[in-house]
């Protein structure tokens, strides 16, 4: 494969710097230049608005209610504009990709507008630190984030016979539990029993957030004696046998075998060669979760270098590669006017049927093409590539030349013809952005 | 290049949307069989007490001093909200129904996300918001003979998630601009023939987008296609109406989502015509109701027991279904709520079961899984 290929499969296409497997693995094993070049939000940024907001509501204050609002609103957008412009100006496009995937992983979203930044706060806190570390330690940092700890409903779970399940009426909510052996870890086909989840989510009580702290163990709701998860037993108080636990389940086999397979069909096939889902897991065996190490075998394995493009691009992805095409740099999204972010980016993310951080479920966004191409999403796309560009930059570019500096040599010959065939620059621009070669990976 | 991007602005994407006024037509080799379902999910959980006003129990105005909307009676004991007062010769043709009194199983966190995931995934409280990955109207596309990939369309902007799952259904938002002229779109058409994928959705796309659903705002638009569809080859149908939180300024705040609610059903009845509509049933349910007493900014906040529209000319209309439990603080869920006398799936299996045939044991396990089909009275004729 080369340059080119390696940009369009693993990054977000052209036009790209020249790039190989060994520079690829070298940039994301170097410092994460995207993140600072480009701050997103913190979650010591949200959580005083969350406090603003809950006690104006406690006290009927409207005003500081809006006040709140809009706050969260501009947080939010100051993330989402973060997330674009990383993902257009980082000469490191990989670690963005990857960041993608392993956020959809680990999958959250807002329960209320209030925290509509919080999916990209988990992202920067638990998941960027550790695309090119150990799988176990992106485990333990999600686990422990207030954000999954909210999404999934761990504040709501108490212990039945911890000091605090005896008073009250709340008792064990096995949500969190749940979603990590059958979509973090294991996978949902993988032998686990409703016991090992029932035992589990016994582990984890204790887990919780409060309101000035964020993430605590709290001890009065953790439920004594000893959890007996997948035949392992766990005892001790603290947070230690829980930490041993995310631990021993993230170095199971059956979770090797889990990511190895989601790696190989969001970056190659939606169904992928055994062969490939195969190395991955090996690499993930043979290194102990090592993601740098996973992320090398994916780049340099004969069957992820085939140059037959049978991916769908995601929205996202299909958005940032349209306007790295167009030339757009990072600092224009950041500066951009919140109204003309929100009708030219947002708004169509969503009519292509990918709002920003809002997955719908804790298993993330679909990935066969069959559930992206459909006729709103492709309508969404064609509408956004005939009519945005124009107002984007100006003039067009001729959209012969367009047409090399996104595709350069990969357009089939009714691309080709087509383009030339085109009225205005806008059919021709439009053509190009809208084609299958386009959005493909 | 001179760039305008973002700094100055820019106005809505292009919306002189060429006519294409032919539409796709699938062949189907066998539908399941001529009825209609149309299932609206009410985001934001309605004020049933404010909708269909219980004016005959003596608790209502005592706990209502302020939040009463102007009302017309419907039986002496209930009244219905002047919002909809549009839908009267519905109720006076016997095609307009309610249930009052229902819930999900949800109970007490009264949050609308986990309401609605459990409205939509129609399970028991047994499994926790996002558990389910399909929505009960998707497993009955499952289960239902004679189903295809053109039998249930899921219309406008939300996600919807009761119509999400392994079964096909169609999807479209009718305000969806595709502004293609004919040149350009033959252009695209020769681009995309030789991508059996992109042929495909492009295709039902132009059809689609070329589609005269009608002017109007959106939710006119949502059900002048959803008729479209459903006088074809669809049976199934399922689209959200959102502003329904009204925590302060109820009285009028309410307005606007009732006159939305009013406008989609008539619109669906004449868009679908007599004939039709005849064999069509609307449901309409929301995540759960509000509290029994007015809050102190003139709103309602979040409670349990709420109230359902049904309507169609295959429904048994004229009456308000459901075992009143009266408003009196004992007679209360949790003492501030409408106590639920009836779980929402309850109702909705039934019609399934009226409406497709669809075996009881098919009903409890698969569609509501865990659900226990109490011997509700049916709302199809």
């Amino acid at each position: 494969m080369d340059s080119d290929g390696y940009a369009i499969r693993f990054g977000f296409g052209l036009p790209a710097r020249a790039t190989d497997p060994a520079a690829m693995i070298a940039a994301l094993a170097g410092p994460d230049r995207a993140a600072t070049d480009w701050p997103g939000v913190t979650l010591a940024n949200l959580a005083p608005v969350i406090r603003a907001n809950r006690a104006a509501r406690k006290a009927k204050d409207e005003v500081a209610q809006r006040s709140a609002r809009r706050d969260a609103d501009a947080l939010a957008l100051r993330g989402a504009k973060a997330t674009f412009a990383r993902a257009l100006g980082s000469d490191d496009p990989f670690r963005e990709r990857l960041v993608a995937f392993w956020a959809d992983h680990f999958t959250v979203a807002p329960t209320a507008r209030i925290e509509m930044a919080l999916p990209g706060i988990l992202i920067d806190e638990a998941i960027r630190p550790h695309v090119a570390g150990r799988f176990a330690d992106m485990l333990r940092a999600v686990t422990t984030h207030p954000a999954m700890i909210v999404y999934l409903n761990q504040e709501a779970s108490v212990g039945p016979t911890s000091p605090r399940g005896k008073r009250q009426k709340t008792g064990l909510n096995e949500n969190l539990a749940r979603e990590l052996l059958e979509l973090h870890t294991m996978g949902v086909g993988a032998a686990y029993t409703q016991g090992d989840v029932r035992e589990l989510a016994e582990l984890l009580t204790g887990l919780t957030i409060a309101p000035e702290q964020g993430f605590i163990f709290d001890p009065r709701r953790a439920e004594p004696g000893p959890e007996t998860v997948l035949g392992v037993t766990y005892d001790g108080a603290g947070m230690q046998p829980i930490l041993q636990a995310l631990d021993d389940l993230a170095a199971r086999p059956e979770t090797a075998a889990h990511l190895a397979r989601k790696l190989a069909v969001h970056f190659v096939a939606d169904a992928p060669d055994p062969a490939l889902v195969a190395a991955l897991e090996a690499s993930l065996a043979r290194t102990g979760g090592n993601l740098l190490a996973v992320s090398e075998a994916l780049l340099t394995h004969p069957a992820a270098l085939d140059t037959k493009t049978v991916k769908a691009r995601q929205p996202f992805d299909f958005l940032v590669a349209a306007l790295r095409a167009l030339g757009v740099q990072p600092g224009e999204i950041v500066e951009a006017a919140p109204k003309a972010f929100n009708r030219l980016v947002l708004g169509p993310l969503e009519a292509m049927g990918q709002p920003f951080h809002r997955a719908p479920g804790p298993d993330g966004w679909p990935e066969a093409e069959a559930d992206w191409i459909t006729p709103q999403g492709l309508a969404a796309r064609i509408e956004w590539a005939l009519q945005a560009p124009a107002r984007i930059v100006r003039p067009l570019p001729d959209p012969r030349e367009f047409l090399t500096t996104a595709l350069r040599g990969r357009a089939g010959d009714r691309l080709v013809w087509a383009v030339s065939a085109a009225e205005s620059a806008r059919d021709g621009v439009g053509l190009v952005l809208a084609s299958p070669e386009f959005n493909r990976r | 290049m001179d760039r305008r991007f973002f700094l100055k602005g820019a106005g809505v994407l292009g919306c002189s949307a060429a006519a294409h006024p032919w539409l796709t037509t699938l062949a189907l080799a066998e539908a399941p069989g001529d009825n209609r379902l149309v299932v609206i999910i009410l985001r934001g959980a309605m004020d049933g007490l404010d909708v269909v006003q219980p004016r005959g129990d003596a608790g209502f105005q005592a706990a209502r001093p302020g939040v009463r909307s102007p009302a017309a009676d419907l039986d002496g004991f209930f009244a219905l909200n002047d919002g909809l007062s549009g839908l009267m010769p519905l109720w006076a043709a016997s095609e307009l129904a309610f249930v009052h009194a229902t819930s999900t199983p949800y109970r007490d966190k009264r949050s609308h996300f986990d309401g609605q995931d459990l409205l939509e995934a129609g399970t028991g409280t047994d499994l926790f918001s996002g558990a389910q990955r399909d929505g009960w109207l998707n497993r009955l596309l499952q289960v239902l003979p004679g189903a295809g990939s053109e039998t249930a369309w899921a219309v406008g902007r939300e996600a919807m998630p009761v119509l999400t799952g392994t079964a096909p259904a169609q999807s479209w938002a009718p305000d969806q601009d595709l502004a293609v002229t004919a040149p350009a779109r033959a252009l695209l058409e020769h681009v995309y023939a030789d991508d059996a994928l992109f042929h495909a959705a492009s295709h039902t796309a132009f059809g689609l987008a070329g589609m005269e659903a009608g002017k109007g705002q959106d939710v006119e638009l949502i059900a002048g296609f959803v008729a479209e569809r459903l006088r074809e080859s669809a049976r199934i149908a399922a689209f959200s109406l959102t502003g329904w939180d009204t925590h302060k300024g109820q009285m009028r705040g309410i307005r606007q989502p009732l006159g939305q609610l009013q406008s989609a059903i008539l619109r669906l009845r004449d868009g679908l015509g007599p004939q039709v509509w005849g064999k069509t049933a609307v449901l309409a349910m929301t995540e759960f109701g509000r509290t029994v007493h007015e809050n102190g900014s003139g709103g309602t906040d979040h409670g349990t027991g709420g109230a359902m529209l049904v309507a169609g000319g295959a429904v048994r209309g004229g009456m308000v279904h459901g075992r009143w439990p009266g408003l009196a603080e004992a007679e209360r869920y949790d003492r501030r709520d409408l106590m639920p006398t009836s779980d929402v799936r309850d109702w909705a299996a039934g019609a399934l079961m009226a409406l497709y045939g669809i075996d009881r044991q098919v009903l409890e396990s698969t569609v509501f899984p865990g659900l226990r089909m109490e011997a509700a009275p049916s709302l199809i004729l």
